[in-house]
């Protein structure tokens, strides 16, 4: 009964955003198309942090490993969308599976701080081959590369539609995820690894799976966001992406599915609007988020879980 | 902020229920063209308000309200009022992009300019050909001429980088030395002055002898100058960002009043501030370029000092409310005259609303000179419609008595190149 | 330059940038060792230290060494006081719990930024030195104000372990950090305890700032290196511990300031490809290394 009310809370969520579609202007076509791919960043995200207890600041290495695999797969090897959108989801995960052989060593804030270390030294790589990146000035991507099945994905649309698409994927893979047994071992090591350990979980290959996962999440929104917006540059690589999947997840409530969506949503929007009404759009952003966190601590779908909707996945 | 500004006319004041409905009704019906052609037209300016690009910023936006108020004096464009549409972008180039699109489709701008930092031009630049809608950039970037960008993307405001460079050479090499050092940031703007200057000095018979290229990251330089080499006889330096100040310091605590190189700088170096401060005080004798004087000059035209007045610089490049609040001088001229520019090429394409914006990028591409004047205080430009790239002046400055004095300007000529693009051979 | 005066020049360097490093981060241990708060602000502590500093050169008349004694009194103060504030408003009703901290301390980084901008506006403000001297070593000039940092950072430091280690406060605070309920059923404020340790840490940094200010100007940006150096400081050190802290600071300044430098001139042929930026990332993995396989810190206790 629970699962099947939370099932259909996700289809109604899912259904709402392709009704959406028609309803939006431009402006808000491109930035939904937008959110939706971070919100699968955030999503991958908070499998490792959210429900594994991986506090990482080190994921915008995964989500530029790939939005470059993507995006130098077209412009240097001639790759098309569909073989940019399979890279990177491959590169996300293979570089979280180096990252975490070894940062899984470590716990708590020193994993956080040796995801960071990692992370940029990433960003650092890709200034380095400026020569190919072109660095923090980055390189766009051809319009006549950004085709998927003869349809123009720099198209409002089809752009929308795809980004749709990958975010149902994603979200649909990762309700199914936290309720699988592996799910639960997940959260089990992060309530307590000593005793999901004596029940026979080896925490480390838990964990490397968890953020093999995770960066797989990463890498694909990183080589959508390539495709469907054309851009790729180190800005994308850097620690301020390792940190808004953090606020996203912690927003939206750690530990819920549809929260990296509500945290992304809400803070892309607060932004926009902040940065519109008043020349200090900081000062609100700042202050809107002390006083939600004031009021919502454990993030808004965190709190309403704890306050009776405990059948919130 | 979305900071309006309309310096109404008593036209626009009188048509004012008219604009508010055509603006309802733009591109629905023929029939309300006579009403449109008294609206307001609007652009969008995207601007550095926050973020690294933030000091430019503040400058850009005084640059550009004082041309709005010049233009609107004089009637507008095309008899019409034009507005302005400010909107940040925080330096950032995935912000810009969506920057670019909500002033073009939530504020309903016939085209945007403003933009500077060439990572928040290059993220933009896929979006304005998405919408189709025009993009002026003011960065000085080897970006749009490169032909990496995009038919809708022309920078008519300012010398690209790869051009203000190569006319630099022939006069450094032949005043100041053969064996140049370079210091520049380690990322895409620094490696454009590496290889484009270091070509050119080859091509006059010099010699780059080193290049020490810094990490973006840093904020401290003292440690790097030692690798320049003893032989030294022209070092050029260029650094951006908050970090510039410590960069110059530091070069002289470093040679102090010992025996140093000739110093050539691009005064991005110094961008903002003031060269008064302390610990400048080695820089007397060094030489800068200079997109536009910041000092105002002996020689200065009549335009140039009523371009200063119009945007409260006093002669020595300072705000006039603030002598402290120094201005980017060398870049933000492009503020103004790309809005003159662009009253030119709507009111040649007959601008009537954005079912013109193809018209007016035709128009643009067809225009091949901006004369000296009120207009283009910075001087006369030549302006390549296949590359979408504008061509001006450049100045060699030296600090004398504190004071940047010019004593060399380069010809239009000497920034010429061979076209790597020609974008009126793409589609639209 | 010789290849003794390059090393002799870097290793100054080293140490200044080490110096100031270990003033910010001892200033983040104590945060983070007692009070477990992950404080994403703490760099713009450091930042509006720096802001506050150009603040009182600017609009204190006479010599530069005045207004420089004054801003290193004031900006600690001020600074302090409002991140007392912050604990008792915010950061208590929170409990502390870790992941609302970051979210909370998220906020007051963007508060405190958009601050320094609205009220300082975007340039790199200069503050002049104390004093001018300039001291002529073997083949370059070098700044003796940078000398009186690494001096005024080793004299704070001890002042700080000895405060730490033989007051009272000191023993309070130590309680606290092994304990709170129990030091709490000693009759121990925590309350007032915690609010005076975010108040120290914050007031750490902007001392660090006002030393470090006449080198590198006020800017509001400048809190985003000092807030990932310091974290990384503090954590390699190992938590709690400010001898560690000290010894960390000392290993990544150095590292970070030798290697970028030093490599290069001495594999000149390899220099298109050894490029400084190539050294940092070699010198970031190397400290990350350290932690792997050291997870709990050169000077921590494991599983602390």
């Amino acid at each position: 009964m629970r699962d099947m009310k939370a099932f259909f809370l996700h289809l109604a969520v899912l259904a709402a955003l392709l009704a959406a579609l028609p309803l939006l202007s431009a402006y808000h076509v491109t930035n939904v198309a937008k959110i939706m791919v971070l919100a699968v960043y955030a999503m991958g995200y908070n499998i490792a942090f959210g429900y594994t207890g991986l506090l990482s600041l080190g994921h915008a290495l995964f989500f530029a490993a790939g939005l470059y695999a993507a995006g130098m797969g077209i412009s240097q090897f001639g790759l098309g969308s569909a073989g940019a959108l399979v890279a990177g989801p491959v590169a996300g995960g293979l570089i979280a599976a180096a990252v975490g052989l070894l940062a899984l060593r470590t716990a708590g804030v020193a994993f956080m701080i040796v995801t960071l270390m990692f992370a940029q030294a990433g960003y650092l790589t890709v200034l380095y081959f400026v020569r190919y990146t072109r660095g923090d000035e980055g390189i766009v991507l051809d319009r006549a590369a950004r085709m998927l099945g003869g349809v123009d994905l720099s198209g409002d649309t089809p752009r929308y539609l795809l980004a749709f698409a990958l975010f149902a994927v994603a979200l649909l893979v990762n309700l199914a995820l936290v309720r699988s047994p592996f799910g639960r071992v997940m959260i089990a090591m992060r309530e307590n690894e000593a005793r999901s350990r004596m029940l026979g979980y080896n925490p480390y290959t838990v964990k490397l799976t968890a953020l093999v996962v995770s960066g797989v999440y990463a890498g694909a929104a990183g080589a959508a966001y390539a495709v469907l917006f054309g851009y790729v540059g180190a800005s994308l690589a850097s620690v301020q992406y390792s940190i808004l999947p953090l606020l996203y997840v912690l927003l939206g409530g750690a530990g819920t599915v549809l929260g990296p969506l509500l945290g992304a949503l809400l803070m892309f929007y607060l932004i926009d609007y902040a940065s519109s009404a008043t020349s200090a759009y900081q000062f609100i952003v700042g202050a809107v988020l002390v006083v939600l966190v004031l009021f919502a601590p454990k993030g808004i779908l965190g709190t309403l879980r704890e306050r009776g909707l405990r059948w919130l996945p | 902020m979305s900071n309006k500004m309309t310096m109404p006319t008593r036209r626009s004041v009188l048509s004012g229920m008219a604009a508010g409905g055509a603006l309802l009704a733009t591109g629905l019906t023929p029939r309300f063209v006579q009403a449109q052609s008294s609206a307001p037209i609007k652009l969008g300016f995207q601007l550095h308000r926050t973020g690294i690009g933030a000091a430019y910023g503040r400058w850009y936006e005084r640059t550009a309200t004082a041309a709005l108020k010049v233009l609107n004096d004089q009637g507008g464009i095309g008899g019409r009022p034009v507005e302005i549409v400010f909107e940040d972008d925080g330096t950032d180039p995935a912000r810009g992009a969506e920057v670019f699109g909500k002033l073009a489709t939530q504020a309903n701008c016939d085209l945007v300019y403003g933009a500077l930092f060439s990572h928040v031009v290059v993220g933009t630049a896929p979006r304005a050909a998405e919408l189709k809608v025009p993009y002026l950039v003011c960065s000085e970037g080897h970006h749009v001429a490169s032909g990496m960008l995009n038919r809708w993307t022309l920078q008519p405001g300012i010398t690209d980088v790869k051009s203000q460079v190569q006319s630099m050479a022939p006069w450094v090499t032949q005043n100041l030395g053969k064996k140049v050092t370079m210091v520049f940031p380690d990322y895409a703007f620094g490696h454009d002055h590496r290889d484009f200057f270091t070509a050119a000095v080859q091509a006059q018979g010099g010699e780059v002898i080193r290049q020490i290229a810094i990490p973006p990251t840093e904020t401290s330089f003292t440690r790097y100058f030692p690798q320049i080499p003893a032989d030294t006889e022209v070092l050029y330096h260029v650094m951006v960002g908050p970090a510039v100040l410590t960069f110059v310091k530091e070069l002289g605590e470093f040679y102090g009043t010992g025996d140093r190189p000739q110093i050539f700088g691009f005064i991005d170096s110094l961008e903002a501030v003031n060269i008064a401060s302390p610990g400048l005080e080695f820089l007397e004798g060094t030489h800068f370029w200079e997109g536009h004087n910041r000092n105002k000059q002996a020689d200065a035209s009549e335009a140039e000092t009523f371009y200063r007045t119009a945007v409260g610089v006093d002669d020595t490049g300072a705000s006039v409310s603030d002598a402290n609040e120094v201005s980017t001088y060398a870049h933000m001229f492009s503020a103004w005259e790309t809005l003159f520019t662009i009253k030119d090429a709507m009111e040649a394409a007959g601008y009537q609303g954005p079912a013109d914006r193809q018209k007016f990028v035709e128009a643009l591409e067809a225009m091949t000179s901006f004369a000296e004047g009120n207009d283009h205080p910075q001087g006369d430009l030549s302006f390549n419609g296949k590359t979408h790239q504008a061509f001006g002046h450049q100045n060699i400055s030296k600090v004398e008595g504190g004071k940047l004095i010019r004593v060399h300007r380069t010809s239009l000529e000497d920034g010429y190149y061979p076209d790597e693009v020609d974008y009126t051979t793409q589609s639209f | 330059m010789s290849l003794g005066s390059i090393f002799l020049l870097a290793l100054l360097e080293g140490l200044v940038s080490a110096s100031v490093l270990a003033l910010t981060a001892s200033g983040l241990s104590l945060v983070f060792g007692i009070m477990r708060v992950v404080n994403v602000a703490h760099g713009e502590f450091f930042m509006l230290g720096a802001v506050i500093a150009w603040f009182v050169s600017h609009w204190v008349g006479g010599p530069p060494a005045v207004a420089f004694v004054l801003a290193l009194g004031v900006a600690p103060l001020v600074v302090g006081g409002i991140a007392a504030l912050a604990d008792t408003l915010v950061l208590k009703r929170l409990n502390y719990e870790p992941e609302a901290t970051i979210v909370a301390t998220i906020g007051l980084l963007y508060i405190l930024q958009q601050g320094a901008l609205s009220l300082f506006g975007p340039n790199a403000l200069p503050v002049p030195a104390p004093f001018d001297l300039r001291l002529q070593l073997i083949g370059f000039g070098y700044s003796g104000y940078k000398l009186a940092v690494i001096a005024a950072a080793v004299v704070i430091l001890l002042s700080l372990w000895l405060i730490l280690t033989h007051t009272r406060i000191g023993l309070v605070m130590r309680a606290t950090q092994i304990d709170r309920n129990t030091a709490r059923a000693f009759g121990i404020n925590v309350d007032r305890v915690y609010a005076m340790v975010f108040a120290m840490g914050a007031g750490l940094a902007a001392i660090a700032a006002v030393l470090i200010v006449p080198i590198q100007q006020a800017h509001y940006l400048m809190g985003a290196d000092p807030l990932l150096l310091s974290f990384s400081v503090v954590i390699i050190g190992g938590l709690g511990s400010l001898r560690g802290t000290v010894v960390a600071a000392l290993l990544i300044g150095m590292v970070d300031q030798v290697i970028p430098i030093f490599l290069p001139v001495v594999l000149p042929d390899y220099g298109a490809y050894f490029t400084p930026t190539l050294a940092k990332i070699l010198a970031t993995l190397v400290v990350a290394l350290v932690l792997v396989f050291r997870p709990q810190g050169l000077f921590g206790k494991r599983h602390a």
